[in-house]
């Protein structure tokens, strides 16, 4: 069993207080989402945090309040996912050897490589213990989550730190707006659904959680079950394995309580989401989370804080629904992401009892 | 009684050959594959030597048998070249009912074209076809693409042991029963970036490395990629493979020290080490020869020496480092050094350890100098230690 004892949560968002969800949504007109970030100080000492870039400061601090929120100090332990790791790191150097080749700043190149925000964390707590990093676009943070329920299952581990971390620069916004993955002008965040126009709006984030494989009277809630598909052809397994995700999980459609999806305010990719829950969730109570967060590579962290605490507390904010329908009981919630129709995951999330 | 994990193929491309015939043959003859930078064009041409596959770009994608189409950058038509031997080897395109993952390590990604092409990524259109290419997960997904291998897919970055976390992944997921066969290892291409970055730390020796020396200086970086399958017996049984060999243990630990250093002891190293041999069920006098990481960094090598010391005391197995052959291919280093060390197991040898002369006063035991035959090899360790002292051990055995 795994129980979510534990969250930090650094997003756009005011999210720095743990134990519930905000109760007033930050509004935003901008080219891309960018985080609220805690005072640094309070979880990283002076001195190194001076020479810390943007993602391994979010990246420490949210572990560090996920721990401090679970009551722990040592898990045995550490996963990270992250898309694109330090890419304001990545892009000094870029821009640095583009123009000349000298004698660089090393600082950036080692803050460049991915693990850098996993083996920090194992660094501030001192932890020799399993310590890894995924590097897949959408598949990022959940093969973190599934490496960290390997870990609980193998009896190696009854207390995993598992996080999803990624950040945004204008520069990255710029060249990736390239291959129209983002809107070609800034949109408000709350009416991004009127936007209709292709791309999705950028944003970040960092998320860690303590999973546990024991319930305490603090669990948040219980993730059941963490897949990834990809459907590189187009062949359409994504149907199939959802069937299939439900049944391993001995579950019905009619089971699933709430369906959070991965809408983006995207013209193009959106239709998947609403296909997919016409066709198997017809009836459920239908939530969506980025126009809260934005659209990034390890976003489904959001989407998970965002099911964690609606468990927890037994209400649904109102911001979040999109169907009309309002969930009549909280037992059960279905998290789907997918990119560019290729990367799909679902994650299955249920209450402590 | 756990599941057991079998190497039933593999693949590798690398400074000392295109595939694992030709490796062996470079490393049964003593021939190391380090020189000068060809396919780069940097400053640095004239003061480092490097372990480059000797191919350009356009000639690895004819060899890999792919139009000269746009969007493929060199790490990962080196993962392509590599996955398909081993691929090919295993003969994973059948019994498609076997449930087949593909876990793949690089840190560079697509960065070889990216550093090219990276003012036309602010400036204008013309690279586009690249833009995508840079992550770490899109050579995985080209991979995984031209195999059809789609049953589990992702991607690591540990720094210098992402090949051996995948091969690590992929052992616990058939132990699991979640996967029946896995596809499993690295690709990591020589870059202007990580070249110029490891050149700033000082850690680059200008001459060819010398691991284990007293008078070492630094690294050889390296490219290459390679790729091992693993199987359970239950899938092996089905597939009718002849196994290479037993993946008997594998153990990640984090040094918890430095960003860029090992601590004095090897904490880390030690820690790996002793869970792969815990796992394995063997004792430390079973292992017959450890493939170091080795680096010939200086503190690399007192780190791992120090570690393989309190590991195994007054017994300490043959010790080599095999990065004077390839170089330090990085996020490849992982797998390419496993196949190394599964090469030993075949053909009963033990690879020396090239350039050394004297030993380094703070250890107590000489590395292997030269090639070792008529000894049982019976198991051999793969040690594989990365940035972030992410660090992890591989134990592979003789069936």
């Amino acid at each position: 069993m795994n129980f979510i004892d534990g969250i930090g949560m650094i997003s756009p968002q005011q999210t720095l207080v743990p134990g519930r969800f905000p109760d007033d949504v930050v509004e935003y007109t901008a080219d891309f989402l960018k985080c609220i970030e805690p005072v640094y100080k309070t979880y990283i000492d002076p001195i190194p945090l001076r020479r810390m870039s943007r993602l391994i400061r979010m990246g420490i601090s949210s572990a560090r309040m996920c721990l401090a929120d679970a009551g722990i100090a040592m898990p045995d332990a550490i996963i990270t996912g992250t898309g694109l790791g330090s890419v304001e790191d990545t892009e000094k150097i870029l821009s640095d050897i583009s123009k000349e080749e000298k004698f660089l700043n090393p600082t950036p190149f080692i803050q460049s490589t991915y693990n850098t925000i996993s083996s920090q964390i194992a660094i501030h707590l001192k932890c020799h213990n399993y310590n890894t990093t995924y590097v897949h676009r959408t598949f990022s943070f959940e093969s973190g989550l599934i490496d960290g329920m390997l870990q609980l299952s193998e009896g190696s581990s009854t207390r995993v730190l598992v996080g999803g971390i990624d950040e945004m620069t204008l520069n990255h916004l710029n060249i990736t707006r390239r291959i129209g993955l983002w809107k070609r002008q800034p949109v408000n965040n709350l009416q991004l659904l009127n936007s209709k126009t292709p791309g999705a709006l950028a944003g970040e984030g960092a998320a860690f959680f303590l999973i546990s494989a024991d319930r305490s009277d603090h669990s948040y809630a219980r993730l059941r079950n963490v897949s990834t598909l990809i459907d590189i052809r187009g062949s359409y397994r994504r149907d199939q394995a959802i069937r299939n995700f439900l049944l391993q999980n001995q579950l019905q459609p009619e089971d699933i309580d709430l369906l959070i999806v991965g809408i983006s305010g995207d013209a193009v990719f959106d239709p998947v989401y609403h296909q997919f829950a016409s066709d198997f969730f017809p009836n459920t109570p239908l939530a969506w989370y980025k126009h809260l967060c934005g659209e990034y590579h390890t976003s489904t962290g959001f989407a998970l804080y965002t099911a964690a605490q609606i468990l927890k507390s037994q209400e649904c904010p109102e911001i979040l629904l999109l169907n009309h329908k309002v969930p009549s009981r909280l037992k059960n919630i279905l998290i789907y992401n997918q990119f560019r129709n290729i990367n799909h995951s679902f994650l299955l999330v249920s209450s402590t009892d | 009684m756990p599941q057991r994990i079998l190497v039933t193929g593999y693949g590798i491309i690398s400074s000392i050959g295109n595939t694992v015939q030709e490796c062996y043959q470079s490393m049964i003859s003593g021939v190391p594959g380090i020189g000068r930078i060809c396919n780069i064009d940097t400053v640095l041409r004239d003061e480092l030597i490097v372990g480059e596959v000797k191919r350009t770009l356009p000639e690895l994608l004819d060899m890999a048998g792919i139009e000269p189409e746009e969007g493929y950058s060199r790490n990962t038509v080196l993962g392509i070249i590599a996955s398909s031997e081993a691929f090919h080897h295993a003969r994973l395109h059948e019994n498609r009912q076997l449930s087949t993952g593909l876990i793949s390590a690089t840190t560079v990604g697509g960065m070889d074209r990216c550093e090219l092409f990276y003012n036309d990524f602010l400036t204008n259109e013309t690279r586009n076809a690249y833009i995508d290419s840079y992550d770490c997960a899109d050579s995985t997904e080209r991979i995984a693409s031209r195999l059809d291998l789609t049953d589990f897919i992702t991607t690591i970055s540990t720094a210098c042991s992402s090949a051996a976390n995948a091969i690590l992944l992929g052992a616990r997921l058939i132990r699991s029963g979640k996967l029946d066969r896995v596809l499993a290892g690295g690709c990591e291409s020589l870059t202007k970036f990580h070249l110029n970055g490891f050149n700033a730390l000082k850690i680059l020796d200008q001459k060819p490395c010398r691991p284990f020396d007293k008078n070492r200086a630094g690294i050889n970086l390296g490219e290459g990629s390679a790729y091992l399958v693993l199987e359970s017996e239950e899938s092996q049984k089905i597939t009718g493979n002849k196994p290479i060999c037993e993946l008997k243990g594998w153990g990640n630990a984090c040094e918890a020290f430095h960003q860029t250093a090992s601590s004095p002891d090897g904490v880390g190293a030690y820690l790996a080490m002793k869970k792969a041999l815990e796992l394995s069920g063997l004792k430390a006098a079973d292992i017959d020869y450890i493939n170091a990481h080795g680096t010939g960094t200086d503190n690399n090598d007192i780190s791992e020496g120090k570690a393989i010391e309190t590991l195994f005391g007054n017994r300490i197995p043959m010790v080599s480092s095999t990065k004077q052959f390839t170089g330090h291919t990085t996020s490849a280093a992982g797998s390419i050094e496993a196949i190394l060390s599964i090469l030993c197991l075949e053909h009963q040898v033990i690879w020396p350890n090239l350039n050394f002369s004297e030993k380094i006063d703070e250890l107590n035991f000489l590395p292997v100098t030269r090639l070792i035959t008529g000894e049982p090899v019976r198991a051999v360790m793969s040690n594989s230690f990365g940035f972030g002292g992410n660090d992890t051990s591989l134990i592979f055995t003789k069936i």
